[in-house]
């Protein structure tokens, strides 16, 4: 640490003074900048000589890359990292031992060499360096792959092999589907102009209807390709004609069509049957003669495994997004350096347009002005009084909120209990519009009351109780569907309770669609005509984001009952972004808070995964393992709960094949028990837990390097000041020096214990340097680069 | 697959794909708007790696940096000569840094050179200066300005040398959850 730097710095100094040519800068003794090398400075094309910041970055990645090679065979324990882990001017300083740049630039390429494809492509697109000397970098690991072998000189074993191919494949066909998706490019340009002219708030909105469309068309491909085209290649005869009025009831002609559950056959397609064309075979689990001579198709297997992996898949990727973005988000929260931060990182790079850009400018000096103005004045001048009425102010909301999500969840819990009672005689575009128009009004009187301003506390609130608000309502509803409307004996719930589902996203449709109708369009007319101010709405990107999530929450719900549901859900969105985007350039200006746009991605990404997804896939799970299927439609027909498929398929499996017992125990134990699915969350928690830990052991060690880093600055000050006194004073009297000299050790040592990293009596510490007080001014200091933490 | 194009080879575009975050496609694109900028100087065949290089100006005047305060730094410290001549290779250099995929440090390294103005490895009070009239396009008063440079300096620096070196720099920045996103240019 600073024991180290110094004792280097008093030798070369030392050796510096035998040097007659050598003289003592006088501009270290006025100011403590004596990190400042005049030497250094005075070069003036020292930036622009590649030469010197291009050795220096080589041997940094030299380090790098041989790190990642040491941790990519054993992660290194933090103990054995050296104390004097400063993390330092990234090598920009770095006194390497290589004296010339061929040298470092051939250890850099052979460690290149030796690591992996994509650690490879990685290092290379992480170098500050020029395209030119990557390239130079990159051709020479490249041509010398042809003759080695990658896995070095050892013939590994063949399990080895195996798994290496098979994780590289994955790697690769996971990067492949990414960069294709990547490459797709929706709507790009208009993302641009909407970046171009509004920022990154309103445009993360837009990216994350991208993201659930994308969701919305994996969900739609599976389950078109496994369930709609099968049977509606074998359709039965059409009971209803088709009336326009169909799209908006989801009744009548649909009702009996491979929209709903109650289409799908329980039976085995075939094809080229003995018996008959296309009909299917009868008792579904006994036909296995014509299944074995023609391409067969067991409906009830393949609509349970589809829907089952559809959802895992989507849970698979959901996770890795959000620990994604929650990785790029998360960082430590220390006293926040709100003015410098505001100065750099503020500008948003993506504006182009004129006015915009001039918004920008005039918001971020306001900004920095109201900043200013807090951190200079006093921070205690909040009085009691001003606390209390904003603690009431805020609870009066909350209460006001929950008592409204309270009334709305009763209000539709009675409602549809009276439709229950009623036995469904008429439409049901009734309950389900005084239902929304119920939630609609509470919503807005609720977001009224919180207020307009998007400060960080209150857009979370604002989040939070519309959160409540949805949650509460689709539980209520699930509720009802799964407890009352299952076992009341209907003729086919599944597609009632598809229907209901379709009903609710088109009615949130519409609902979205004349909200930005009024919300937007004629409020601007109306402040522009009537009121005449040139002020128009602002975009209102948390809740907007809200309906998303929520209009996601159905359609993972009705997947089980309306397999086409996904695709219904993709012509809402699509239609959505465009009319979004209309209505935002028409109507909208530029928001003025700054939006914490990597933070609230982060939310909606977590709350996309967690209450809606999470809820989704429970609601889901728990009808495929408890509830009864109807008994005269769709393809669980007969069984006494969905999981019986598999379970008839795995005896069937044994039946015809002896050996395959073991799959049978295998499944009778993993799956039907639900001791598993709680061994596998325990898992899942304390993967979670651990990994908390982990970050809060990483925090700890941050904050303990900072105030390590902090300590060493100022000790560093106050030796270099001692040193110049000391070596001052020597000049004019060499009689008092043996004097300074014990006064710098007391000093030193009593120094010495009050900082971090110092041990208690170090005698390197006390005694080499005051006793080399006679080492003259030019100081340059050699910063070692750390090891690096992890 | 695709258009055969005689821009680049292959295996120059396979270079590019691996130093850069740009897929073949977008670095074609790129080279078109490379390109328009001066159709006369810039020639279609690059497979012979022909030494062609924009100035400032032409650069400056692209829709993506027209407005930007910061375009003269921003070309000047992604040129070989510090002086904003751009060959291809800066250009896509310049793209690829300010684009989505690329990580924190890298973003932070050049931004860093970004806001040195007098190019001497640090942000000193007068860097700052400059970074705030520019941002704010002169709209505070001076005494404001020295106000918010030495609370800005005092709060980031972290060894006390009263300006900001890189350490003291990316340290704030990893504070910065917004950072990542602001300092993006889509092309």
């Amino acid at each position: 640490g600073v024991h180290d730097s110094f004792s280097r710095l008093i030798a070369e100094q030392t050796q510096d003074e035998r040097d007659p040519g050598y003289e003592r800068d006088p501009g270290c003794e006025r100011d403590p900048g004596y990190e400042r090398d005049p030497g250094y400075e005075r070069d003036p094309g020292h930036e622009r000589d590649p030469g010197r910041n291009r050795g220096a970055i080589l041997s940094q990645y030299y380090n790098r890359t041989l790190q990642l090679r040491m941790r990519r065979q054993s992660r290194p324990s933090l103990r054995d990292l050296p104390h004097s882990s400063r993390p330092s001017l990234r090598g920009y300083r770095v006194e390497s031992d290589f004296s010339e740049t061929d040298i470092r630039r051939q250890a850099l390429v052979s460690n290149l060499q030796k690591l992996s494809v994509s650690d490879r492509v990685r290092m290379l697109r992480a170098m500050p360096l020029s395209m030119a000397d990557k390239r130079q970098l990159r051709w020479a690991p490249l041509s010398s792959l042809l003759l080695s072998s990658p896995l070095g000189h050892q013939t590994p074993h063949i399990v080895v092999l195996c798994l290496i191919s098979l994780s590289l494949s994955l790697s690769l066909s996971l990067s492949l589907w990414f960069s294709f998706l990547h490459s797709l490019q929706l709507w790009q340009l208009a993302l641009k102009r909407v970046g171009g002219r509004f920022g990154t708030g309103v445009l993360s909105y837009f990216l994350f209807l991208k993201t659930l469309l994308f969701f919305n068309l994996f969900l739609f491909l599976v389950t078109g390709l496994f369930l709609v085209l099968p049977q509606a290649v074998h359709p039965p005869p059409a009971v209803h004609p088709f009336s326009g009025l169909e799209l908006l009831t989801g009744g009548g002609y649909f009702s009996d069509s491979v929209l709903y559950y109650g289409y799908y056959s329980d039976t085995t397609l075939n094809r080229d049957c003995d018996n008959n064309g296309s009909a299917p075979s009868p008792g579904g689990w006994r036909g296995l003669d014509c299944a074995r001579q023609g391409l067969s198709y067991s409906m009830p297997l393949a609509y349970f495994f589809t829907i089952g992996t559809a959802f895992f898949i989507t849970c698979i990727i959901l996770v890795f997004s959000m620990s994604r973005s929650f990785g790029q988000s998360f960082r430590v929260e220390q006293s926040p350096s709100l003015l410098a931060m505001k100065a750099f990182c503020s500008w948003d790079f993506k504006v182009v347009k004129t006015s915009s850009v001039a918004l920008m400018s005039e918001n971020i000096g306001t900004q920095l002005r109201e900043l200013l103005a807090d951190v200079t004045r006093n921070h205690a001048n909040q009085t009691a009084g001003q606390r209390l009425w904003r603690l009431l102010v805020h609870g009066l909301a909350w209460t006001i909120c929950s008592g409204s999500t309270v009334a709305c969840a009763l209000a539709v819990h009675y409602l549809a209990q009276h439709m229950h009672a009623v036995r469904h005689t008429h439409t049901h575009t009734d309950t389900d519009t005084h239902a929304r128009a119920r939630t609609k009004s509470s919503l807005n009187v609720s977001a009224a009351s919180c207020g307009l301003d998007a400060d960080d506390r209150l857009c979370c609130c604002v989040v939070c109780r519309n959160l409540m608000l949805k949650v509460s309502l689709l539980s209520v509803l699930c509720f009802h569907w799964l407890g009352r409307e299952a076992t009341s004996g209907l003729q086919c719930w599944e597609s009632f309770v598809g229907q209901e589902l379709y009903r609710f996203l088109l009615m949130d449709f519409i609902f979205t669609l004349l909200d930005t109708l009024l919300g937007e369009f004629l409020w601007r007319l109306f402040s522009e005509k009537v009121l005449k101010k040139s002020r128009r709405p602002v975009f209102d990107i948390a809740r907007n984001v809200l309906e998303l999530i929520y209009g996601q929450t159905l359609a993972w719900l009705g997947v089980l009952f309306t397999p086409l549901l996904p695709g219904v859900q993709i012509i809402k969105l699509l239609l959505l972004f465009y009319i979004k985007m209309s209505s935002v350039m028409l109507n909208c200006q530029a928001p003025r808070k700054p939006y914490r746009a990597s933070k609230m991605t982060t939310v909606f990404i977590t709350l996309l995964c967690f209450p809606s997804f999470l809820g989704a896939s429970v609601c889901v799970t728990y009808t495929m393992w408890s509830i009864a299927p109807s008994r005269a439609c769709g393809p669980f027909r007969g069984l006494s709960t969905m999981m019986q498929a598999g379970r008839l398929w795995v005896e069937q499996l044994r039946d015809a094949n002896p050996h395959l017992t073991w799959l049978a125990t295998a499944h009778s134990y993993l799956v039907e028990n639900p001791l598993f699915l709680f061994v596998a969350a325990g898992v899942f928690m304390i993967i979670i837990y651990f990994n908390s830990q982990v970050v809060g052991g990483q925090r700890k060690v941050i904050a303990l390097l900072q105030e390590q880093i902090k300590n060493e600055g100022e000790d560093k000050k106050f030796l270099i000041r001692q040193l110049q006194t000391t070596h001052a004073k020597k000049r004019d009297t060499p009689a008092r020096r043996s004097q300074q000299v014990r006064h710098c050790d007391d000093a030193v040592t009593r120094r010495g214990k009050a900082s971090f990293s110092l041990p208690d009596s170090d005698p390197r510490y006390s005694s080499t340097f005051c006793n080399r007080g006679n080492a003259t001014g030019r100081f340059r200091l050699s910063i070692q680069s750390p090891a690096g933490i992890w | 697959m695709g258009n055969k194009q005689t821009i680049f080879t292959d295996e120059q575009l396979d270079a590019y794909q691996d130093c850069t975050f740009f897929t073949r496609k977008e670095i074609l694109r790129l080279h078109g708007r490379y390109h328009e900028l001066a159709p006369h100087l810039v020639p279609m065949d690059y497979t012979k790696e022909p030494d062609c290089k924009l100035p400032l100006a032409l650069i400056v005047a692209m829709p993506e940096l027209n407005e930007n305060p910061f375009r003269n730094r921003i070309v000047e410290s992604f040129s070989e000569d510090g002086l904003g001549n751009q060959s291809f290779n800066d250009f896509v250099d310049m793209f690829s840094v300010l684009s989505e995929m690329a990580p924190r440090e890298l973003k932070a390294i050049f931004a860093f050179k970004i806001y040195d103005f007098n190019v001497d490895n640090f942000l000193c009070k007068e860097d700052l200066e400059q970074t705030l009239n520019r941002l704010t396009k002169e709209e505070l008063t001076e005494e404001e300005v020295q106000l918010v440079c030495e609370k800005a300096i005092e709060e980031a620096d972290l060894d006390g040398d009263h300006k900001l070196s890189f350490a003291d720099f990316e340290n704030m920045i990893t504070r910065a959850p917004d950072f990542l996103s602001t300092f993006h240019i889509r092309i």
